[in-house]
């Protein structure tokens, strides 16, 4: 059963996975982990992305990464409203524990059950002449349905990072969670900059879910699969560290990829709610925690 | 105020009153009622103890279950196990499979619940894919194709055996509501209301706030566990996908919320309404949009209408003073 050639496809196979995976964690690191908003329904966000991928390229053939970028906006304003919604209900009032987190349990239960309402349980994918085709070296292969989302997640990632890093109103939404009256006195609006901040993690969702159509077939309720590993790698991370994102993501991809290569792809999806529960339970202020 | 120290309470008065009519109904056929309301019936009442389980934990101390799904696919399959391995009957399956999820809220609670409640709720969450993913690869109580359970056509002295469990399930909702509404009433509920104002006020003030926060999850396992226990008996044929099914997790959460979550009457009227709504729904309208209808009308409580049906109801009965 084990064999180098085995281990090299399958770790391939991981950092490929894991810069996918840390795409789809980063805006819940923005939200959980800088703005401290427990957006559960994050996946189901990306899912939306995906069908809107997957809807665009059905119809007109538009290429999905094009497609992600272009939805970008759209998924901005949806998440300042949603975020001027959650404001005005819940976080002005104090109450975001019980009923914030009711309410996006709620949003990403909706989300799901329409998607199958219109587009019932069948698996979806998406055609690019991208898909379907891999380099081989040996007995080593690098198929590019993996290769091309994982470098437009990279560069989705250094652009958040950037402008995160080097902006003024960037530096804003890491400062929002930290001292809100301190950043009120520096003359920013906590709640814009918040806004701001929850659009650009819901943004990212649009571009994550045509990614993730592109990599596996997608059915609605897959979302919720995922909210284990974006957990796991936000929480792993120290949250709110996009950096420590990465590297999160990369060490599931990894995990993951071998277990399902050496045990089955059965035992997958239990690998990233294991790491969830074991970085809760030993370290939860994660690897990059203040 | 004074009413539950008396013996005779309109709280046990009641409670005796549905008990005795359940027995009327279902041994003794009064109104002669179709099989089919007992089958509905059934989901009607296992929703008030899920909810009312998750009550104690969610309304009365502010911490989210996202689980509940899971715990009740361990009380279901821990009946299976027992089913498998000696035939087990359901007097015996609804205290082991309580046990099981109480000892698992207990792990869960000991585990994630010294950090902030939001990491207790995500870890819920994981944890019912977790036990998924081990019930899926146990061939043992029938992995991902599922495990068939043969149960009498008939239970003496109650007719169909779709009465019985539905008798059986009324006294489980009695059971719980009373354990909700005895720890609602006693010390330890005024504890989870102050770990649920100001858990750091709580600690302060010299309420042991872990331990409190540990008897809430292992009790509220507990009944969800026994909730799920006669599952696979009355679905007879049980596999994963359905046992671990989000509708419970949403269901357990959309109740409390619409009935209003801080006291014991909100679950129940919650269950009520919803499940009822939701048994009718399933069969007249499609069951994708009786789906849709509840995150929606979860959504639009929260949002609206913090306190649910009884909060609204206080409010429109003047505004009479609650002294619990």
């Amino acid at each position: 059963m084990f064999s180098v050639e085995l281990l090299v496809n399958a770790l391939i196979a991981g950092v490929l996975l894991g810069g996918f995976y840390a795409a789809v964690s980063l805006g819940l690191t923005v939200s959980f982990g800088q703005l401290n908003i427990v957006n559960i329904a994050h996946p189901a966000f990306i899912i939306l992305g995906s069908y809107i991928a997957y809807m665009c390229n059905s119809l007109w053939g538009l290429d999905p990464i094009l497609t992600g970028i272009i939805f970008i906006p759209v998924f901005f304003l949806i998440g300042a409203g949603a975020y001027r919604l959650y404001y005005e209900s819940f976080e002005r009032k104090d109450d975001e524990a019980l009923r914030g987190l009711a309410f996006f349990f709620g949003v990403m239960f909706i989300i799901e059950v329409a998607l199958i309402m219109v587009y019932g349980v069948d698996f979806r994918t998406v055609q690019a002449s991208y898909i379907g085709q891999s380099w081989k070296a040996g007995g080593i292969g690098v198929p590019t349905r993996m290769f091309v989302p994982f470098c437009v997640a990279i560069a989705m990632f250094t652009a958040v990072y950037l402008y995160m890093s080097r902006t003024f109103n960037g530096r804003a939404i890491k400062a929002v969670a930290q001292d809100r009256l301190a950043l009120q006195l520096m003359g920013a609006d906590p709640v814009k900059i918040k806004q701001l901040g929850f659009g650009i993690s819901i943004g990212t969702a649009a571009l994550a879910g045509a990614l993730l159509i592109i990599i596996i077939p997608v059915e609605p309720s897959v979302g919720r699969l995922y909210i284990g590993q974006v957990f796991a790698i936000a929480v792993l991370a120290g949250l709110g560290s996009i950096p420590g994102t990465l590297v999160a993501g990369l060490i599931l991809g990894i995990a993951e990829s071998l277990v399902s290569t050496f045990f089955g792809p059965s035992w997958a999806p239990a690998v990233a709610f294991g790491i969830l529960l074991a970085a809760l339970a030993f370290r939860p202020q994660g690897l990059f925690g203040r | 105020m004074k009413w539950p120290a008396l013996k005779l309470s309109p709280f046990w008065l009641c409670a005796a009153a549905i008990a005795v009519l359940g027995i009327a109904v279902t041994i003794f056929d009064l109104f002669n009622i179709n099989t089919f309301i007992f089958f509905a019936g059934y989901v009607v009442l296992q929703y008030v103890v899920l909810a009312t389980a998750w009550n104690i934990m969610g309304g009365y101390m502010g911490y989210v279950n996202f689980g509940t799904a899971g715990f009740f696919a361990v009380g279901a399959y821990a009946s299976v196990v027992l089913y498998n391995l000696f035939q087990a009957p359901l007097a015996l399956m609804i205290p082991f499979a309580g046990v099981v999820c109480a000892l698992l809220g207990l792990a869960m609670g000991y585990l994630t619940l010294r950090l902030r409640g939001v990491f207790f709720a995500i870890a819920t969450l994981a944890m019912a894919i977790v036990l998924e993913t081990l019930i899926i690869n146990w061939e043992f109580v029938g992995g991902a194709t599922g495990a068939y359970i043969l149960r009498s056509r008939e239970q003496a002295p109650f007719g169909d055996y779709i009465e019985f469990l539905f008798f059986v399930m009324l006294l489980l909702a009695i059971f719980a509501v009373s354990v909700a509404r005895w720890l609602e009433l006693s010390r330890t509920g005024r504890g989870f209301i102050a770990i649920r104002d100001d858990e750091i006020a709580a600690e302060c003030a010299g309420v042991p706030t872990l331990r409190l926060k540990l008897i809430a999850t292992t009790v509220s396992g507990f009944l969800m566990g026994v909730a799920g226990a006669p599952f696979a008996l009355y679905v007879s044929f049980i596999e994963p996908s359905s046992a671990f099914n989000l509708i419970y997790a949403v269901n357990a959460i959309a109740m409390p919320m619409i009935g209003g979550a801080t006291t014991w009457l909100g679950p129940v009227i919650g269950a009520l309404l919803l499940g009822t709504v939701q048994q009718v729904a399933t069969v007249t309208i499609s069951s994708e949009l009786n789906l849709l209808i509840v995150g929606i009308v979860l959504v639009f409580f929260v949002i609206v209408a913090p306190e649910g049906i009884v909060g609204l109801l206080k409010k429109w009965l003047g505004g009479r003073r609650d002294d619990r």
